[in-house]
């Protein structure tokens, strides 16, 4: 079943395309990540399924019933803010059953609820304690179990793991993970950072300007760029110019290589070009190289074990003929 | 300059600092001190007698229970007014971005920048224009207009510091536009909303400017007062009024200045 369905969605604010013709269908119990650079339009799409924004034009659908004109409180969506916007006059317990609070289930219900997802968040026995007591990692729990705690259909995480230092993102990242393989809900997950969204989503939607430039599972969009955006945005991408791919023989088109998939000297059925090298730095596992050919500048990552050439050094690269995509319209 | 705060300030600061003090609050010790007189044509000092007659004199003389009765009610209503009117005002003018909004924060503000005179002869005009006859609600009105400024400067204040996604986290779990202003935003602009009531209270219960223009045959208490100071006889009973308002305006912003002091802890942002 298709949990949000957008069908040719536009928001536009005065003449600011913030959305623009996007469509988009994301499966039950799917982690969804969108992601793209601030501008994009990703966090506007967030809201317009949360029901805090309106699509200026184009239908959306949330588990088959029409989103338009359905006030955020009547979505069966919750979200998690990226402020995590917990209420600072209500302790820990009381914020996380707010939602039940409102829908009239009676006082010991909801609180024994409150509690459960507390646990299920690791911080059993906070409670009593007020959002200014706790610290950003825990305040992100917090605001977790209390969109939890109302069993959405849909989960709604606007860049939750931004404000946390990278060991607390990485742990997040995997307790996120694991927490919606047991619940099952669907998860659509904004962020602008593409290491998490390709260790997380099941599929990822690249934004830029307010449209979506490729949707697919992260091994597509990180292998297949299908544009110049997705190639430099997704991880770092080498774009080589239609006269560079033309002279490797394989036609007038933009193409994407990635630095990991170059190799130093030729080898057997491997297509091959020579450069001069710009620079190199030591990555500590790897070393990247950048080389000068045919007008293009071109960075490989060579395994550390390989010697580095020195700068100003004549080598050849060499790559398989699978590794290299062409795009189609590349913009 | 250096300053260091364990020296102790010279002599000469210490006496100028008190007598300074001295000036600001005697008169007043005054005001209540010939309450109790026996002299009631005028005001001999030191008294030559001290009696608590006039508090049963003013407590007899339904003149003072009208004019105070009159004061208490315009006090409240312009107060009850100026609450809806100003919280209201707030939450536009912080919440949301429209046109001319700047313009509209300033015009809120501007009847308490402007002489109480001018207020009063405006309101006066436009009352005689439209043929609207003095009364009660004309002083309600003539009040209302600096009352809402009171609450409105608080109530913005406030809400500046409410974090946006504070309202849009409570629809999201559900809560629909009147349990979202009871259950978060009540909670954190009370303190801002009392002290901006109480304030509001005491500024139209000692009004007189305005008043004098916009009633009609009415005496608020201050009014009242002022009449009575031009009669020569039983003017302690005045007195005892004085002091009667100065604890009912002094309680109030008393309360408005403790309360708003704290409001730190309890309107936090959201993070």
């Amino acid at each position: 079943m298709t949990a949000v369905l957008f069908q040719q969605v536009s928001r536009h604010f005065g003449a600011v395309r913030a959305v623009d013709s996007v469509d988009l269908a994301i499966a039950e119990g799917e982690f969804f990540a969108m992601l793209g650079p601030s501008g994009s339009g990703k966090t506007t799409c967030l809201r317009l399924m949360a029901g805090f924004e309106q699509p200026t034009s184009g239908h959306i659908e949330i588990f088959g019933e029409t989103a338009e004109g359905v006030p955020p409180y009547r979505r069966n969506v919750n979200t998690v803010f990226q402020d995590y916007a917990l209420f600072p006059h209500l302790s820990i317990l009381e914020n996380v059953a707010y939602g039940l609070m409102v829908k009239g289930v009676d006082k010991a219900e909801r609180l024994k609820a409150a509690e459960d997802a507390l646990a299920m968040v690791k911080l059993p026995g906070y409670g009593t304690r007020r959002p200014g007591q706790l610290s950003g990692g825990q305040r992100q729990r917090v605001a977790l179990a209390r969109a939890l705690v109302n069993r959405p259909r849909v989960l709604l995480l606007d860049e939750p793991l931004g404000a946390l230092d990278l060991k607390l993102r990485e742990q997040m990242q995997e307790e996120l993970k694991s927490l919606q393989k047991s619940l099952g809900i669907t998860f659509v997950f904004v962020t602008h950072d593409q290491g998490e969204a390709l260790s997380m989503a099941d599929r990822i939607a690249v934004f830029s300007d307010g449209r979506i430039q490729q949707l697919g599972t992260p091994e597509e969009v990180y292998k297949r760029p299908q544009t110049r955006f997705v190639a430099d945005f997704v991880g770092s991408s080498n774009v080589l110019p239609p006269d560079f791919v033309e002279h490797l023989g394989f036609g007038k088109h933009y193409a994407s290589l990635r630095p990991e998939d170059i190799g130093l000297g030729e080898g057997p059925g491997r297509k091959s070009f020579s450069g001069r090298v710009t620079a190199a730095s030591f990555l500590g596992a790897a070393n990247r190289v950048t080389v000068e050919a045919n007008g293009a500048r071109v960075a490989a990552m060579l395994p550390a074990a390989v010697a580095v050439p020195a700068q100003g050094e004549m080598v050849t690269l060499s790559f398989l003929p699978q590794d290299l995509h062409t795009m189609d319209g590349a913009q | 300059m250096r300053s260091d705060r364990n020296a102790s300030a010279p002599l000469g600061l210490k006496v100028a600092a008190g007598l300074g003090l001295a000036f600001l609050h005697l008169p007043i010790l005054l005001i209540f001190l010939y309450a109790f007189t026996t002299e009631e044509k005028s005001y001999q000092f030191p008294p030559p007698g001290y009696t608590l007659q006039w508090f049963s004199v003013a407590w007899n003389r339904p003149d003072v229970w009208e004019a105070m009765g009159l004061s208490v009610r315009v006090a409240s209503i312009s107060t009850a007014v100026a609450l809806v009117l100003g919280t209201l005002c707030a939450a536009a003018v912080s919440r949301t971005k429209f046109f001319g909004r700047e313009t509209i924060s300033l015009l809120v503000i501007l009847p308490i920048a402007l002489p109480g005179i001018i207020t009063g002869i405006a309101l006066r005009s436009a009352f005689s224009f439209v043929e609207m006859p003095f009364s009660f609600w004309t002083i309600v009105l003539g009040h209302a207009t600096f009352c809402v400024v009171v609450i409105y400067n608080n109530a913005v204040a406030r809400f500046r510091r409410i974090s946006g996604s504070l309202i849009e986290a409570s629809m999201d779990l559900g809560a629909d536009s009147f349990q979202t202003f009871r259950y978060i935003i009540l909670p954190n602009i009370g303190t801002a909303l009392l002290a901006g009531g109480m304030l509001a209270f005491a500024l139209s219960f000692d009004e007189v400017i305005v008043t004098t223009f916009t009633a009609g045959q009415q005496s608020t208490l201050p009014i009242w007062m002022l009449e009575e100071l031009v009669r020569p006889r039983q003017r302690p009973v005045t007195n005892v009024v004085a002091m009667i308002v100065v604890l009912v305006t002094f309680l109030p912003i008393l309360g408005a200045y403790y309360l708003t002091r704290d409001g730190d802890q309890v309107a936090g942002g959201g993070k």
